[in-house]
Parts: structure tokens; sequence; C-alpha cells
């Protein structure tokens, strides 16, 4: 193995393994080391069996990103080598139990007794942690410090399992030391032990400390892959900040349940994903309709129907920018890093308020479900402005103002009576048939609301230079694979990177037209983000490349197509 | 309080002349007049059907959702502002078939709210379908041949899942309904109450003067709180049972169940963002 920059190593096994506990402790264990660490999942629906896996990047610079190569791959099972065949080259080394790999010969595969040093050590189940001492020992991460992350994480487990796991960790070290000393197999990095003080975040958890600073105070849902992480963060966490989480008996009652909550005047959120989601458009309407704020937070995934459960997709643009009947302003958000993620959460409960609107935060399942390391998240002007008023005997929930809003009050705080409703309604909020308020509750709900919206809207952001030949357009997840990419491509070629993507900035329009050429990357087979640049500016983007297998893009794929320019 | 107090004197009733609503709407009023509920602490939520615009003609908040989904939005309403009295307004289409799945698991959770189920046994808005509590035989516009469908059972699923209050009660008899519905919002949980009622326009068979001949009144020694007995009565079907089925007293409410209110009775639309623990959350995230 070459000396580099970064590596990537891959775990893989049969669900069950265990391969999340070698992940757990690498991670912990190379931030802690002093090294950016960046991780992400490749896994089948499915609770035993099959083939998963994990890359896990140990890099002396930031990185964010999924890439192809693998340069450590560690075989848990006996399907891993098969199942990663076309990632796998002669410069990736494969380390593997002896007996598991007995069949297989090639010359860069190492073949280590991981299951009888386990035995030896009173079970099967403790291979994972000697496979993880090895790793971290060919990582160079102290084994002191390898034995405080054991301590901490197993602590749960009794003395008796740690004592044992410590043991298993120390087996690890001893067997990496032996495959060290034969010359080709020791990663030497530089080491900054400022990262040790960093947080170590998913994206799931960079949006739900957002939704928390934005004092999200009600959370119903119904457990759908890959938005159920945020769901169990949520129902953590929100305990100590005086949250409801409910799991509904289904996604519809889930969002008539937070609009609900959210006319009662606690901020309030669902989390879904895509058929989940298409149950709940309905009730963006009613959203849209009563003028109820809600956050809807959408971990993408291939769909139609079911889809593929437990891989990722940028697919579900359209149905969020579409769903509900009628019409009605609403806000889009895309974040494709955690600050992004932290930022974009806590805005879209300041603006849900703000307009009376639903406001959407789309993710999917490889930003949801990737770790990496970031310096810090800003707490500072994090103030959540109250938009409820309190109400006089005169209130009426629909006035028509010159501003476009109606004052919001809340049932029970003042000496007005909050009437909302479904129907078309009139300023009290009583159903009518008055074909004239209609036009002006409409002109309010969508005309009004969206000239307020697009004055804020966040504007894309230009990496690389200003003066720019070729424009890559990207949008969500895609935004650290793209911006490694970069690295490796001449400085005629920029990216804009949106992380609202509606409404779109009116700035849009002259990034794009400044270029010579544009392309387009997508987790989609219809270039759903594309079209909806072309609808709203005119503008038609000379290339797309798509993606819709389920894999996140990789650095390699982003470069290899840029090539071909 | 005084009935009148409740009284929205520019309302455009949409109801048709001798519908049985105008009488549950009165009722509603004489009841809430007699609590000394105040319009501004009473959210009704309500879905769609004509039993769904009744809180739009009296004085209240109100929150009119979607068709069958009044029952999430109460509860939330309910489980944030716990100070709220609130009153779920469906009628038999809009609970029963609609909203069926949210009146299931509404029992389950116990939410201190009261549920006035309109129940004509028949569809009105839509003009003259069949609704899940129509009966054998019943012949609409739809239901060409007849319904052959078994008419849902609400009182008996309710109590076979432990609602905490279960009663049925008849628009005509409007001083028995009041005590009816006065127990009901006064329950300490989930109170169920189907009303019948008869619907003059679409349902030519279950008439005034059918529910008048085809119910009758528990009897004074009947008491609620034996739930085998309340099953095995909610069962009768040749002569339907009036009055309260089934009380459960001891059942912890949705919102006595939640963390939020374990030191802190506030609504949390009171609450804030307490910035500092957030700082220790985020902190926690420098180390393992």
């Amino acid at each position: 193995m070459s000396s580099k920059e970064d590596y990537s190593i891959v775990l893989c096994g049969e669900a069950g393994q265990g391969i999340q506990t070698v992940e757990a402790i690498l991670v912990q264990a190379i931030k802690m080391g002093g090294y950016h660490v960046f991780s992400s999942k490749e896994y089948m629906s499915r609770v035993r069996g099959g083939e998963n896996s994990t890359e896990i990047r140990i890099s002396s610079k930031r990185v964010n990103a999924y890439v192809d190569r693998i340069d450590i791959l560690l075989a848990i099972s006996k399907g891993a080598i098969e199942h990663l065949k076309h990632r796998i080259t002669p410069d990736t080394l494969i380390l593997g139990d002896d007996q598991q790999l007995r069949s297989f010969h090639e010359d860069n595969i190492v073949k280590i007794p991981f299951l009888k040093s386990a035995q030896e050590l009173g079970g099967p189940i403790f291979a994972n942690v000697i496979a993880a001492g090895v790793l971290a020992n060919i990582l160079n991460i102290p084994s002191e410090l390898f034995d405080q992350i054991i301590m901490e994480m197993f602590s749960r487990k009794g003395d008796l399992i740690v004592g044992k796991d410590l043991k298993a960790g120390k087996k690890g070290y001893q067997l990496g030391e032996e495959l060290i000393k034969t010359g080709n197999i020791k990663v030497q990095l530089d080491q900054n032990l400022d990262i040790k003080n960093e947080l170590l975040l998913s994206g799931t958890e960079a949006v739900g400390l957002g939704c928390l600073v934005g004092n999200c105070k009600f959370i119903s849902s119904y457990p759908m892959t890959p938005s159920t992480p945020l769901q169990i963060f949520m129902a953590l966490y929100g305990k100590d900040f005086d949250v409801i989480f409910e799991q509904a008996e289904d996604e519809i009652a889930a969002i008539n349940m937070s609009i609900g909550a959210s006319y009662a005047g606690a901020r309030s959120m669902v989390a879904t994903s895509g058929s989940g989601f298409a149950l709940m458009e309905e009730a963006v309407g009613l959203s849209g309709m009563t003028e109820t704020p809600v956050v809807v937070y959408v971990g993408q995934r291939p769909g139609p129907a079911v889809g593929l459960p437990t891989r990722t997709a940028q697919e579900d643009l359209n149905l969020t920018l579409y769903s509900g009947p009628g019409e009605f302003a609403r806000i889009i958000f895309a974040p494709g890093n955690f600050v992004d993620a932290f930022e974009l959460a806590y805005q879209a409960f300041e603006l849900a308020d703000k307009y009376q609107i639903p406001v959407f935060i789309l993710s999917d399942q490889f930003f949801a479900e990737c770790y990496y390391n970031i310096p810090d998240l800003d707490l500072k002007d994090k103030k959540t402005e109250d938009q409820i008023i309190k109400t006089d005997e005169d209130y009426r929930r629909y006035q028509l103002t010159s501003d476009g809003l109606s004052p919001r009050g809340i049932p029970g705080y003042g000496a007005g009576l909050v009437v909302a409703d479904s129907d078309e309604h009139d300023e009290e909020g009583h159903i009518t048939e008055d074909l004239d308020i209609r036009k002006k509750m409409v002109d309010k709900r969508y005309n009004e609301r969206m000239d307020l919206i697009k004055k804020e809207t966040i504007p894309a952001e230009l990496l690389g230079s200003d003066d720019y030949e070729v424009l890559i357009i990207g949008w969500g997840s895609t935004y650290g694979i793209i911006k490694e990419a970069m690295e490796q491509l001449p400085d005629n070629i920029s990216f804009l990177y949106f992380k609202q993507v509606y409404p779109l900035h009116q700035e849009t329009l002259n990034y794009l037209k400044k270029a010579k050429k544009t392309i387009i990357f997508e987790n989609n087979a219809s270039a759903q983000f594309s079209n909806l640049i072309k609808m709203e500016t005119g503008f038609e983007i000379d290339e797309e490349v798509l993606k819709y297998d389920g894999m996140p893009f990789t650095v390699e794929e982003i470069v290899e197509n840029m090539g071909g320019l | 309080m005084d009935a009148e107090d409740y009284n929205m004197p520019d309302a455009d009733i949409a109801w048709c002349p001798g519908c049985g609503n105008f009488s549950i709407l009165k009722t509603i009023k004489d009841t809430l007049a007699e609590l000394g509920i105040k319009p501004k602490n009473l959210v009704m939520v309500s879905g769609i059907g004509q039993a769904g615009k009744l809180p739009h003609y009296l004085k209240c908040n109100l929150f009119n959702g979607l068709h069958g989904r009044s029952l999430p939005a109460a509860v939330a309403i309910k489980a944030v502002n716990p100070e709220l009295t609130l009153i779920d307004i469906s009628g038999d289409g809009c609970m029963y078939g609609e909203g069926g799945n949210h009146f299931i698991h509404n029992i389950r959770r116990n939410p201190n709210i009261t549920n006035i189920i309109h129940n004509n046994m028949v569809y009105g808005l839509t003009k003259g379908q069949a609704s899940p509590t129509s009966r054998n035989k019943f012949k609409t516009n739809l239901q060409v041949d007849g319904v052959f469908l078994e008419p849902f059972n609400p009182l008996s699923l309710a109590i076979a899942l432990k609602a905490s209050f279960v009663a049925r009660a008849f628009s005509g008899d409007m001083e028995i309904t009041k005590e009816i519905l006065k127990k009901a919002i006064e329950h300490k949980g989930y109170a169920v109450v189907d009303i019948f009622q008869p619907c003059v326009t679409f349902n030519k068979v279950n008439t005034f003067d059918w529910f008048k001949n085809n119910t009758y009144y528990l009897e004074d020694s009947y008491g609620p709180y034996d739930i085998n007995k309340a099953f095995k009565r909610s069962m009768e079907t040749d002569k339907y049972p009036l009055g309260i089925f089934y009380i459960d007293r001891d059942r912890k409410t949705f919102e006595e169940n939640l963390n939020v209110y374990s030191q802190d009775k506030s609504p949390l639309y009171k609450r804030e963002v307490n910035l500092d623990k957030l700082k220790t959350l985020i902190d926690s995230k420098r180390s393992i």
C-alpha cells in the first residue's frame, strides 16, 4: 500500500454479524485519535443474512464524501468479496478470517484467525472487537484510547463483558502488530489533536439538533426507513426539551396530529419517507388551507411504493413540491452538509411559523446515515421568534391585512376565538362560498405569501472560481461528493450547490447563464431538479447525469463524468 | 353561563329543516351552559359531513379539519394544552368509516376528550349512500341491492378496547342526552357518545318514529362498571339500548402519561428552548 492522505476502509458482512459494532468503535477511535473521519452504510432490508457494508474513511484532511475505492476491506462474511468485487482492485488489501476465506488464494488477501482467537476468548461474538483492534492498530490508534472507547461503549453490559472485550481488543492489537511487521500495511497520517474535540455527528443528528433549536415541541410519526433515526433522536433527546413524541397509528394520523398541535401553539413536525409521505399529502393541503405551520422531514429512498427501503435516492422532490390539493405557499430545503442541516432545520421552524405554511426538509438515506466530524454548531443568534399573538374579543383568524399575513392566535391565549377551517372560509374562519372572499384568500395563501417568501430565499452557494466556464449543479446530499471531486477537476469548473430547492433564489438564472456549459447530477431518473430549474427560470441545463440504482454517487463517478466534457 | 351565550346569530345553517342536528346543537349548548364552560376555553374539532359543520354554529374555538381526521387533531390539541376542553364532533361516516383507524387507536390513548358521533345510519352530505352503521337491506343510490355488510357496532368495539366512557343517546330526548353529555364531558378520559339521529332527507327507514320504537333506556338498576355486562348489552341490536354502558374512572389519560407534564403543568406554547441544555447536548457529541 502506498502512503497517501486518506484511506478508505470497508467492512462487509451479513446482517446480524455486528458490522455496526466495528464501525462504531472505529469511527470514534479515528476521530478521538486526531484524524478526520467519514462513514457511510449500505445495507439490505433484512434483519439477518444478506451482505451489508460500511465505508469508513480516515484522512488528514476533512472528508465527507463517498468513494468507490477500497484500500482495506475487512471481509467478515464469506460473501463479502463477491458482494464488493466491482470495487476490489489488486491494490485493495483484504483482511478476513482464515477459515471463512480458505477458498480464496489471491495475493492481496491476508488471512487472520479471527474466529479461532474469538473462541479462545469465549465465543464468536468477540471476533468483531478483535477485528476492530487489528484495524485500529493498523490505523495507528493508541491502544489506551481503544481501551477507553471499549470501556465507554460497553459499560452498560457489565464488568465481565467489558473485561472480555478489552482482552479481545488486545488480541486484535497483537494480531495487527504481526501484520504491521510484514512491512506493507501501516497507515501513517498527519495527526491533528484539535479534531479530538470536534463533534462527531450523523446527518440525522444534525437535523435533530436543528429541530430542537427551532423549538420543536411536538412530533408524531410512523416508523419508516430512513426517517426512523430522526424519530428516535427526537423521542430520546426530546425528553429534555419538553418535546412530545407520539408514534401514530399511521402517517395520516401523524401529520393531522402535528397540525392539531401546531394549531394549539406547539411548534410541530413529522418525519417520514416516500410512501409514508404520500399518505400525508392531503394534510399538507390542510396546513396550507388552515395556515397552520408544520415542518415535514422527508428521508428519501428509492420508490415507487415500497421500492428499496434501505437505499438512497433524490426522487421525492416532485412529491413534496406538488403535495396536497390546491394552491398554497411552501418552502423546500435540501441540506447537503451537517452545518446546513442544523441551520435549515432551525430555519424550517422559524419560517413555518413566520409564514404559517408547511416547510419541507428533504434528506435521504445516504445523508441521514452518514457520519463525520465537524468543528462546531453555532448557537449564537438562535433566537426563536414568537409569532403567536394574544387575541382580543374581535379576533379574526384569517383577517385580510396589507402585509398578506393574518396575525396568528391560538385557543386559550387571549379573549378571542380561533376558528380554523379546511373549507374555504371568511376572515373569521367560518365556511363561505363567497367567491370574492375565495379569491382574496387564495391571493393571501399563495400569491402574496410566495412574494414574501421569495424575499428571503437562501441563494445557492458557489464553490470554486467566480470565473467559470463549466458549472456543475447539485442539490442536497450530493454536496460533499461533488465538492471533493472538484479538487481533482480543472479550475474552470465550479459547483453551484442548492440547499433551498423551492422557491429558487432570483440570482439562479444569472449563475446558469454565465456558464458555457452546465451539468447536473441527481439521484433520480427524471432529472427532477433540472426540470424545476427550467420551469422556474426557463434555463435548460446542457447535461443531466442521473443515478437511480439506490446508491449515492461516488467521487470517482463525478470526476469521470466531468472528464468527458 | 347561559345557552344563549353560545349563539351565533349570523350563522348560515346548512342543515335541512327538521334535521336531528338542530336538537343536538341545542342540547350541546345547554350542556355547556350548565357545566359553565367558557367558549374561549372550549375547542371543538370536527371533520367533514353535516355533523362536522356543527362547531360553526356555536361560539367556540374550532378546528374543522379533514374528513375522518378530527381525532388526531383533537388528541394533539389536548396533549399540548391540557387546560382546554376538547369536544370532537363527528358523524358515523367521518368517525367509523374514514376515521375508523383513529377511533380505534384513540381509545387506546384515552385522551381526556369527549367524542360525540351523530349516527343517522346514512351519508347526508354526499346525498344518501350507506354509512358503516347502515342496517341490512338498506337500499341507496350506491347500494342498489341493499346493504349486505355487517353494520359497524361502535359501542361493542369501544367497550372491547376498554374505552373509559361509552354511551348512546337519542337526539329526540334532549333532557336525557344532556345528562349523558354532562357526564361524558366531566369524565376524565376518552368519552364516546354515539347519538342516534334521524336524517329527514336521505333515510326514510330509520326515522324519528323508528328510533323511538327501536330503542329503550338501560334500566335504572344497570351499573356501568362491569365491562362484560356492558359488552353484552352493547351487542343488542333488535332493540338498541340507550344510556351509559360503561365507565372506567381509573384509567390514566394520554396527557397524564406524558413526560412533559411530570414537573411542569403549563401548556407547551409557553415553553421556550433551553439553549444551555442544548449546548450540553451538542458538547456530548464531542466525546464517546
